[in-house]
């Protein structure tokens, strides 16, 4: 059933650099409709790059990224504005406009691109703020609640449009349990409800395997994609000792019998 | 096809809500007072369900359109029925609908005027009260200075001495030329009238080095090196940065305040010196060229008229603006709140303290100059 489902994104050829720095070259893969994607990798190998590139803020060295088929970068400028509107974005930071309250954070997308009335956007962003489990807090501004509200704050407002295709950015990162819990289960939710396809970056081994359908790992060695599958399949079936190292915490080392161990 | 809400009553008591159209956020809404103003008008309604089979697209739209009115029926007892909405709404709404038991703080938007006013006064005791701490922790670490306990970066000292001394120079320059010249013109209006124009050799020396070499390196430095000051502790203090030094046990005001202070009050005397200078040969270079004086004259007055005295309270000027606008640049990053919009503020008020309190000084200055004759 999974071959006919249309890729959303698709990544060709790819190639990630900061100026004359290679981060990643030649990445390939496809994110399909529905589907929540997994981006992973340690620390510093280039996943916030890379959704940087997705989210249309960053244009690549080489390389093509293609939503439903249309290459983002080959666009005029009112296309791709177009094209990046379908996106809700959570970054790794919250980045909050702390000048605004909660409230007018996620209102603003509302007023910009809506067709709501003032009275509705409020009660559309009372709706995001309880989704988010912040209810009460509209009139508080970023600087008066903590790391944790703030991130789900900004998650509030990146779905605040009810977009099509939503990107997050270490969703879990600076919460507790619980509170990751409930995010994984709110972006799970997500899929469900709206239908919106969602690719996750993280490195939270909980997390990847509470949500993800289908993941990617990237690795700064060889500065290219690794393994594609579904988290469980990874786990269960591949042979390559980093990706187990990586699934299991470095606490599963072999690898299946008979084969040698490399590294 | 338009969103639209039409009303239905299978049994009494019961009323159905049949949706229809499209519900997403991009579409135009019904507004909701529909639902409550018909229920309004039907008191016996004790139940509601839905009938939301002509709906052909939805979103936040609609989950907001029956989130407020969940809450609004279970303000007044009446029963909803969940039955009947597409399941994704029916999800989303017992996420939305979670009882959250947490305490919110409660947030005081507008106080009455008296207590605002009141506020306002106890503030400024505050911030005098502030800005003396401040003053004791600075002295403190300079004292520490001097006994060679200090801790802060001998590299990064000798950078911020080159930034506020060395790249100062040319817009140091500029100004102090230009102000020797406006002298030395108004002078030479006035005393051509009594036919001693050489006079104004006298007054652009004296005017120079007495003040106005120090009064306008001041202002340039409150706002070229005290808004820097502000603006780069202030983001230090918005990310952390601040609070990470504090918990290693380092002062900041020992790390970041003491040398930023240390290297304006050396860098301000000796670019005043260099703005008398220019300015100087800015009015000698009017007087000589367009006014007609003859230059060896001119010198000659201007080194009989200038007296050491004059330098001494000129460097005593220069210096005071040294700390004044070190030290309100520092005060005011410091002290800033933790947002984009705290750190306008800071920078804004940290200039304009520090340009109000120079002009002040000098005021003061010249009034005990003159008490004491000099
Ligand atoms: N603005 C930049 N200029 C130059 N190099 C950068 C820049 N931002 C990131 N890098 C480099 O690119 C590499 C990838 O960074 P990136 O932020 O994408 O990592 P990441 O996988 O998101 O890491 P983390 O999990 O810690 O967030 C890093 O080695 C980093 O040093
Ligand atoms: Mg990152």
């Amino acid at each position: 059933m999974e071959a006919n489902v249309k890729p959303v994104i698709t990544v060709r050829n790819l190639d990630l650099s900061y100026d004359d720095y290679a981060v990643m070259n030649n990445l390939n893969f496809s994110v399909k409709k529905g589907e929540i994607f997994i981006v992973m990798g340690g620390s510093g190998c280039g996943k916030s790059t890379l959704l940087k590139v997705l989210i249309g803020l960053k244009e690549p060295e080489k390389g093509e990224v293609l939503y439903d088929g249309i290459n983002f970068w080959e666009q005029d400028e009112p296309t791709q504005q177009k094209i990046m509107r379908r996106f809700g974005v959570l970054y790794q930071g919250g980045a909050l406009w702390s000048s605004f309250t909660l409230g007018e954070n996620i209102a603003l997308p509302l007023q910009l691109y809506s067709a709501l009335s003032p009275a509705q956007i409020k009660e559309v962003v009372e709706l995001k703020l309880a989704l988010v489990g912040l209810s009460g807090y509209a009139d508080f501004y970023p600087s008066e609640i903590s790391g944790g509200m703030c991130k789900r704050a900004a998650l509030a407002r990146a779905i605040a449009l009810d977009p099509d295709i939503i990107f997050f950015d270490e969703p879990s990162a600076g919460l507790d349990p619980l509170s990751a819990r409930m995010l994984d289960d709110l972006i799970l939710q997500l899929k469900d409800t709206l239908g919106a396809t969602i690719v996750v970056v993280t490195h939270e081994l909980a997390s990847i395997f509470a949500v993800g359908d289908n993941a990617a790992l990237l690795d700064t060695e060889t500065k290219s994609v690794i393994a594609i599958g579904s988290p469980k399949d990874l786990l269960a079936n591949s042979s390559d000792p980093r990706v187990i190292q990586f699934l299991t915490r470095g606490e599963r080392q072999a690898t299946p019998a008979g084969k040698e161990f490399k590294l | 096809m338009l969103a639209k809400i039409s009303f239905e009553y299978p049994v009494t008591g019961t009323l159905r809500v049949k949706l229809s159209g499209n519900w997403q956020i991009h579409a135009a809404l019904p507004a909701e007072n529909e639902v409550i103003s018909e229920l309004a008008s039907h008191k016996e309604v004790t139940e509601i369900t839905f009938d939301a089979s002509g709906v052909d697209g939805w979103g936040s739209g609609l989950v907001s359109f029956l989130f407020h009115l969940i809450r609004d029926c279970e303000r007044k007892n009446i029963q909803v029925s969940h039955q009947g909405l597409p399941q994704g709404v029916e999800k989303l709404l017992t996420l939305a609908l979670r009882v959250h038991t947490r305490l919110i703080p409660q947030k005081v938007t507008h106080a009455p005027f008296l207590e605002r006013v009141g506020d306002k006064a106890l503030q400024v005791g505050a911030s005098a009260l502030t800005l003396l701490d401040f003053l004791g922790e600075l002295t403190v670490a300079f004292g520490r200075l001097i006994s060679g306990k200090a801790y802060f970066r001998r590299d990064e000292f000798i950078t911020i001495v080159q930034k506020c001394g060395a790249n100062a120079l040319w817009l140091v320059s500029l100004i102090s030329v230009l102000v020797g010249i406006i002298l030395a013109f108004i002078g030479a209006i006035q005393l051509k009238l009594f036919g001693a124009q050489i006079f104004v050799a006298d007054i652009v020396g004296i005017a120079m080095i007495r003040v106005m070499g120090a009064v306008m390196t001041g202002i340039i430095m409150s706002g070229r090196t005290g808004a820097s000051f502000a603006a780069e502790l202030g983001l230090m203090q918005v990310n952390e940065e601040i609070d990470a030094l504090k918990t290693l046990g380092i002062s900041p005001v020992e790390f970041l305040v003491m040398p930023r202070v240390l290297a304006l009050v050396i860098m301000m005397p000796l670019l005043t010196l260099y703005a008398d200078f220019m300015g100087i040969a800015g009015g000698f270079f009017i007087s000589t060229s367009v006014l007609d004086l003859n230059p060896v004259e001119y010198w000659q007055h201007t080194q009989s008229a200038v007296r050491l005295a004059n330098l001494w309270v000129g460097l005593t000027h220069s210096f005071v603006f040294g700390i004044i606008i070190a030290v309100s640049g520092c005060l005011r990053g410091i002290k800033c709140a933790r947002s984009a919009e705290a750190l306008g503020e800071a920078t804004t008020s940290a200039v304009v303290s520090a340009i109000t309190s120079i002009v002040i000084a000098t005021a003061i200055i010249t009034f005990i100059c003159q008490v004491l004759g000099v």
